[in-house]
């Protein structure tokens, strides 16, 4: 298991080496920069700016300059906030982000687990098409549709929660948590359903039932162990997901996140905040899929028994 | 099963947010408290006067800091502000300011002349990078020092005779100069806490943070979260605080338009920054509506790249702009929250109304058009209008398309970019027919006229014609009287305008709901608004007949 771990560390490094070169050339072959503004910037001014932030280097310098840099943690100055580095921005953003993505997703899981077991338990009937049918609305309504809507409902008309804000009011962290964990809830539903249908039409489940156990033992029990891997073997990118991806979210309900940093990072050709961002996610997302990965193989004994025996 | 229950308790987690009732909104705790909840567009870059530029920021950076002059709210015309008097020279070229003895930095010391000399060494400065040094061009030798052409700072025009007077020495009289003292980039900084944290043109370094900033204006930084609020509170030591009534203001980074307004209707917020366009009807069908829309000095309009055919032609240049209706596309595409414009100045800018040199006239447009060579539209080779990528600016060039189509029988594109790549193009001039906006960064028509001077980094279209440029540059600036500086604006903008190097669309206005509750913001040109003057009445309700 050790060696398993250390070949899929070994892996990552190039991985994110070719995401910080692809990223730091192709965002400075787009067109425009930083300074760019309305209003024209005198050519002394954007010299003046060029220097301070050493983009009048020739572009292997600046390269040489940053992998420097980002091997001591220093992730740069940002362009659009002067005064600000890239590490502190993340470091500003990334609880409010993580704190979202582990309500959502553990809204997901309630959610979703619950919903794809229900169903599984009584396969093409209407305790399956109903709970699936609505899996399959929540896989296709988009965040920016289902947000607004819950804020007219739950916000406006109701009266019941906050329509925006984090940790400012009682409840401003329900509406997002739910907006960002539907679509996620809904595929664990599909997922979660999936795995236990095969897993219920297994020898030892029969054997269960023989037994005389309840039902409702079989499942808890039995089945949801092995029913749940495919759910497992996607939560590591689902939070990573749900970490690069709360933009729309964050712009909603207006949340002090890493995505709308990451996003509107683009739109400015803020160069380090892009690469700080693209970096750090790019990171996580490996570090998830190898959690995932590790966790899937202890759960499932045949992947576990191979592992023991040295592969 | 252990890890069922694991599951279990990771939802019961969850749970714990329960829904109890979003209990007292903002608006009431913040009446009830006398603290302003304030949308605030976007969060700021920062807030060091000589760094930072756009509208987030000038709106928290004025309320921390304080102008020799200020504007009055209701006029716009100049008001004393760190300095208590000022003495004009006869001839207009001598300013100089009394500065109020009562003025103070936040951390109690006295203000002097000599920080402003300093504040101003460090926005000129060339290593500084300030957007704005221009604003200070005016000065005496201030533009040489800034683009290098001298390196002593003594030669420039600004002097602190003693501690409580500055002298400032003009090029020219320059009629809006007092209205500068107003603009952020002209406000001084405490030199120590600048230094304490670099040197002084450094632009990284945290001197604004919360704990390290002294400010001189009426409140000062309570607390600043990025990306989700800034809270400022009444400062203890500001000149005129007794009369400033708020004991703080919340201002929040409300990027999303819909979400504002949202927000205001939950009462989350007292004053939004903008209002959907969609949102606008509804709201001026109520009673006592929180809508308040004002003229402001800005310019939509269509910027021109005359050395491209088939617009390197004047004629069709004249056609297109004849054959638009502005009259209809302000009243259904921006459902009257715009001025029809047929200039690049606002009208009434300071009691100058530039000249309207043409009108809707679709029979005029096709005769021009025809005798630039196309009748009818035939053997048209096509034109494209590029945009930034927004709704808006798409819906008005769909409505361009359809009407120059419609009067004129010519084909047009419409191709919108990212906005960099957009700026990109502009700059480059890699367009034929490009949107364009331009806000005044003070009331005076020159702020407009000089965008279009030869080779000016905003012209942009190829127009150049040098007894404009001899006017605006020259003639205007040493006008005796008011009356012949706007007869020279006058005679310059109908030049220009009748080679139609823009087509000039709609004039801005600004759009805000404000609570019922909230007194002392009043519509303005500039949309400028002193916070000190700001008070808030808890017996006025909002009407929330809104849907």
């Amino acid at each position: 298991m050790i060696r398993f771990i250390l070949w899929r560390l070994l892996q990552a490094i190039p991985v994110i080496f070719i995401v910080i070169t692809a990223t730091f050339f192709l965002v400075r072959s787009a067109p425009g920069g930083p300074f760019d503004s309305e209003k024209a910037v005198l050519p002394e001014v954007k010299r003046a700016l060029e220097a301070q932030y050493k983009l009048d280097l020739p572009l292997h310098e600046q390269y040489v300059a940053y992998l420097t840099d980002l091997s001591q943690g220093d992730l740069g100055p940002s362009f659009k906030y002067p005064g600000r580095s890239v590490n502190e921005i993340l470091g500003s953003g990334l609880p409010v982000t993580a704190e979202l993505g582990l309500y959502a997703l553990s809204f997901a899981l309630f959610i979703g687990v619950l919903a794809g077991v229900f169903a599984a338990l009584k396969p093409n009937t209407r305790q399956d098409y109903i709970p699936m049918g609505l899996a399959m609305i929540g896989i296709c309504m988009p965040s920016f549709l289902l947000g607004p809507l819950l804020v007219l409902v739950f916000g406006i008309y109701l009266d019941w929660l906050p329509i925006a804000g984090w940790g400012d009011l009682p409840g401003d962290k329900i509406l997002p948590s739910i907006t960002l964990g539907s679509a996620y809830a809904a595929y664990i539903a599909r997922l979660s359903r999936a795995g236990m249908l095969e897993i219920l039409s297994q020898d030892y489940i029969r054997t269960a039932r023989a037994k005389g156990l309840p039902e409702w033992q079989v499942v808890t029990q039995h089945a949801l162990r092995g029913g749940l891997i495919p759910v497992i073997a996607f939560l590591g990118p689902a939070f990573a997901g749900l970490l690069a991806g709360s933009f729309v979210v964050e712009t909603i309900f207006q949340i002090p996140g890493l995505g709308r940093f990451y996003v509107q990072a683009a739109f400015n050709r803020d160069y380090t905040m892009i690469l700080g961002t693209t970096v750090f996610l790019s990171t996580l997302i490996v570090f998830f899929n190898l959690i995932s990965d590790v966790i899937a193989a202890w759960l499932n004994p045949r992947l576990r028994a191979q592992f023991k025996g040295g592969a | 099963m252990r890890f069922f229950r694991l599951v279990i308790l990771a939802c019961a987690v969850s749970g714990t947010i329960v829904a109890c009732g979003s209990g007292e909104s903002n608006v009431e705790s913040g009446n009830r408290l006398g603290y302003l909840h304030y949308g605030n567009g976007a969060e700021p870059q920062g807030l060091d006067p000589h760094v930072v530029t756009g509208v987030p920021e000038n709106h928290i950076v004025r309320a921390l800091f304080e102008g020799l002059a200020v504007k009055n709210p209701k006029t716009l015309e100049p008001e004393p502000g760190v300095a208590e008097r000022w003495d004009i020279s006869d001839d207009g070229t001598v300013y100089t300011f009394h500065l109020n003895p009562q003025a103070r930095w936040s951390n109690g010391e006295t203000m002097t002349a000599s920080d402003y000399v300093w504040s101003w060494h460090r926005a000129l400065h060339p290593d500084t990078g300030s957007l704005y040094a221009y604003m200070l061009y005016p000065v005496v030798n201030a533009e040489a020092y800034s683009k290098r052409e001298i390196t002593d700072f003594d030669a420039v025009g600004v002097k602190a005779l003693d501690d409580q007077t500055l002298q400032v020495t003009l090029n020219a009289p320059t009629p809006y100069f007092l209205q500068l003292m107003d603009h952020y980039s002209t406000f001084a900084v405490h030199p120590e806490t600048v230094l304490t944290h670099g040197k002084m043109t450094d632009r990284f370094t945290p001197w604004t943070r919360v704990g390290s900033i002294v400010s001189n204006g009426p409140f000062t930084l309570e607390e600043w979260s990025l990306n989700r609020r800034i809270i400022i509170k009444k400062s203890e030591h500001y000149w005129d605080r007794e009369n400033v009534s708020l004991n703080g203001v919340y201002f929040y980074p409300t990027e999303n338009v819909v979400s504002e307004e949202r927000m205001f209707r939950a009462e989350q917020l007292h004053y939004t920054q903008v209002v959907p366009l969609d949102k606008i009807p509804d709201y001026r069908s109520q009673d006592k509506s929180p809508y308040i829309q004002a003229p402001y000095l800005g310019t939509y309009y269509y910027l021109i790249n005359t050395d491209r055919p088939p617009v390197d032609d004047v004629l069709v240049r004249r056609a297109l702009s004849y054959a638009l209706d502005r009259d209809t596309l302000t009243r259904t595409v921006l459902q009257n929250t715009a001025i029809p414009a047929y200039s690049i100045t606002p009208p009434d800018t300071l009691g100058y109304n530039p000249p309207k040199l043409f009108d809707y006239d679709p029979e005029k447009a096709r005769a021009l058009l025809a005798e630039a060579g196309y009748p009818n539209g035939e053997g048209w080779p096509g034109l494209e209008i590029t945009y930034n990528t927004q709704e808006a600016h798409r819906k008005i060039a769909v409505a361009v398309q359809q009407m120059w189509k419609r009067e004129l029988n010519i084909d047009i594109t419409i191709s919108n970019q990212e906005w960099k790549v957009y700026l990109n193009s502009v700059s480059q001039r890699e367009f034929q027919v490009a949107r364009r906006g331009w806000i005044g960064d003070y009331v005076d028509a020159n702020n407009f006229l000089d965008l279009f001077i030869t080779d000016g980094g905003n012209n942009n279209t190829g127009y150049a014609n040098d007894i404009y440029d001899d006017i605006i540059l020259n003639l205007a600036p040493k006008a005796k009287t008011r009356e012949e500086r706007y007869a020279l604006f006058y005679k310059a903008e109908s030049m220009m305008m009748d080679e139609m190097p823009i087509i000039p669309i709609y004039t801005y206005t600004s759009k805000h709901l404000i609570h019922p509750s909230v007194e002392g913001i009043y519509p303005n040109l500039m949309d400028s608004l002193n916070l000190k003057y700001v008070t808030l009445h808890p017996e006025r309700r909002l009407n929330s007949e809104i849907n």
